[in-house]
């Protein structure tokens, strides 16, 4: 199912994929490929085509030219098979459901039609569980933190055991701590579930923390600045930021995003 | 339970009734105690004045009225009643299905948005008698009319309604490769309703509006009818107790809308 180039098993495949909205080039000739569970980070000046990244991954604006390919398969049909989940910044729950009802959203969408939705390993109940929201499975989204609110969407972005994760600044309007807390269950997450992850950041610690690679992008139009493998080893703490390689990686990044 | 604590803090200190519970007993006391007070000013002003009843009845002749003309009031009330609770739901019911045509197709709301807007600004007192032309003396006029004031205001919310789905909403329905139909059903239709019940509780008191002008356009029953009725005959009595029966049917309308939502816009 997975293509294989030298010898890695590759989740998503990018070929001079650009994205055109009118005159104006959100992303210019983008080539990369993204290995199979890995962690991938991306940072870049506003307006370089973070998000709209993501949204052409996951066919939600299609490629003005080039290709995008996941798992071998075009967006479409990997969309339709469930091979990807999307995390927003905002956790767009849906607040007339209880947290749990949310999890269990993208398995009653299509169901009816009798499309084959992939069941994952886990329950929904299971994934809040996995969360940290196991008491919480009956409380409406109002009634739930800016965290907890995110943490549901998580679950249920996992709930079809996605092969790859896009998130899309997801901890962006959380406070520090929050942030921190979440930071280190995704990780876990991450390697429980063993899926691939493309993770949009503003803050250059947190690609530091969470990637294993950053990809950088820059702006006008929206191109590939660079890709830094951030050579720290996992499982990562908090502790892991007073290190000074922790923060030569930081200050490398700063630099770049700098020359943007 | 509330009762029991405050009573037995007050002995050893009055002012230890809790903060909410106070507010609590002035948002009752407040406006019983005005409406009290202003029905005893005009009791007391007719008495005082000798103002003829014709003119101005006292409120102990209108409960009055109320006693020995009961039967007629109420074989009055159950005509508008069912006329306005026809029109409440032929006018929301419309106005719900054409808004989802709108949103849908931008065509049919281009073609209607105006036709509708230019109903809408025909006062319903200069539209009620070519109902009753059209449709007769009998109940479908007055339900027309009912449905007609019901209408606009839940066209206009339901279509905002519908179409205050985030973007975000939408892509996840697109990333789910959601259909048109679950998105509407699991998404656009609960997103609309706290909008929806805005207007249905608006609807709740037009709707007997409604029913009451065409009673006076030409009917022999109902609530409309006998304000005419007892106008022409100086009944004020039996004039201002049909009036604050209507009110009451108003307001028994719209407690029941407002506690339809609570119990379904838990959110």
């Amino acid at each position: 199912m997975t293509m294989h180039t030298e010898g890695r098993d590759i989740a998503a495949s990018l070929s001079a994929a650009s994205v055109r909205f009118g005159d104006f080039t959100a992303l210019k000739d983008i080539t990369l490929d993204i290995g199979a569970g890995e962690f991938w980070t991306i940072l870049g000046p506003s307006g370089c085509g973070k998000s709209t990244m993501l949204r052409l991954v996951s066919d939600l604006v299609p490629p003005a030219s080039g290709s995008v390919e996941i798992l071998g398969k075009s967006t479409e049909a990997a969309r339709l098979a469930r091979e990807f989940a999307f995390v927003f910044q905002d956790a767009t729950l849906l607040p007339w459901r209880s947290a749990l009802k949310n999890v269990e959203l993208p398995l009653e969408i299509g169901r009816k039609r009798g499309i084959a939705i992939p069941k994952g390993d886990r329950t929904p109940r299971e994934l809040l569980e996995l969360v940290g929201l196991d008491d919480r499975t009956d409380a409406l989204p109002s009634e739930l933190s800016g965290g907890m609110r995110q943490r549901v969407a998580i679950a249920r972005a996992l709930v079809c055991q996605p092969k790859l994760l896009l998130m899309d600044e997801p901890f962006g309007a959380l406070d520090e701590m929050t942030r921190d807390r979440l930071n280190l269950q995704l990780l876990d997450i991450w390697k429980e579930t063993g899926t691939t992850i493309l993770f949009v950041t503003h803050s250059i610690p947190e690609a530091v923390f969470l990637g294993q690679k950053v990809l950088m992008l820059m702006a006008h139009p929206g191109r590939v600045k660079e890709v830094v493998d951030i050579d720290l080893p996992f499982p990562r703490d908090i502790a892991l930021r007073e290190t000074p390689e922790f923060n030569a990686y930081c200050s490398q990044l700063r630099r770049l995003l700098e020359e943007c | 339970m509330a009762m029991s604590e405050t009573s037995a803090t007050r002995t050893p200190a009055p002012r230890s009734l809790s903060a909410k519970d106070r507010t609590r007993l002035l948002n009752v006391a407040i406006p019983v105690g005005t409406a009290v007070s202003l029905l005893l000013i005009w009791q007391a002003g007719v008495r005082l004045f000798g103002v003829p009843q014709y003119i101005a009845p006292a409120p102990t002749d209108i409960i009055a009225v109320f006693f020995t003309e009961f039967p007629l009031l109420m074989r009055n009330f159950w005509p508008t009643l069912i006329e306005s609770l026809a029109g409440f739901v032929v006018g929301n019911l419309a106005a719900i299905l054409i808004a989802v045509a709108f949103v849908h197709s931008r065509t049919v709301e281009r073609a209607f948005f105006p036709i509708a807007v230019f109903i809408n600004t025909i006062p319903i007192l200069a539209i009620a008698p070519i109902l009753v032309l059209i449709f007769g003396p009998g109940i479908v006029a007055k339900v027309v009319i009912a449905a007609l004031i019901c209408f606009f205001p839940t066209l206009v919310n339901m279509v905002r309604g519908l179409q205050s789905v985030s973007p975000q909403a939408l892509e996840l329905a697109r990333i789910l490769s959601a259909s048109k139909s679950e998105v509407f059903w699991k998404i656009r239709l609960p997103t609309s309703l706290p909008f929806l019940f805005s207007a249905l509780k608006i609807a709740a008191t037009t709707c007997v509006i409604g029913a009451i002008v065409g009673e006076w356009i030409g009917a022999n029953v109902g609530l409309g009818a006998l304000i005419i009725e007892s106008t022409f005959n100086f009944r004020s009595p039996l004039l201002y107790a049909t009036v604050f029966v209507s009110s009451g049917l108003s307001v028994v309308l719209f407690a029941s809308v407002s506690l339809a939502e609570k119990f379904i816009v838990r959110w």
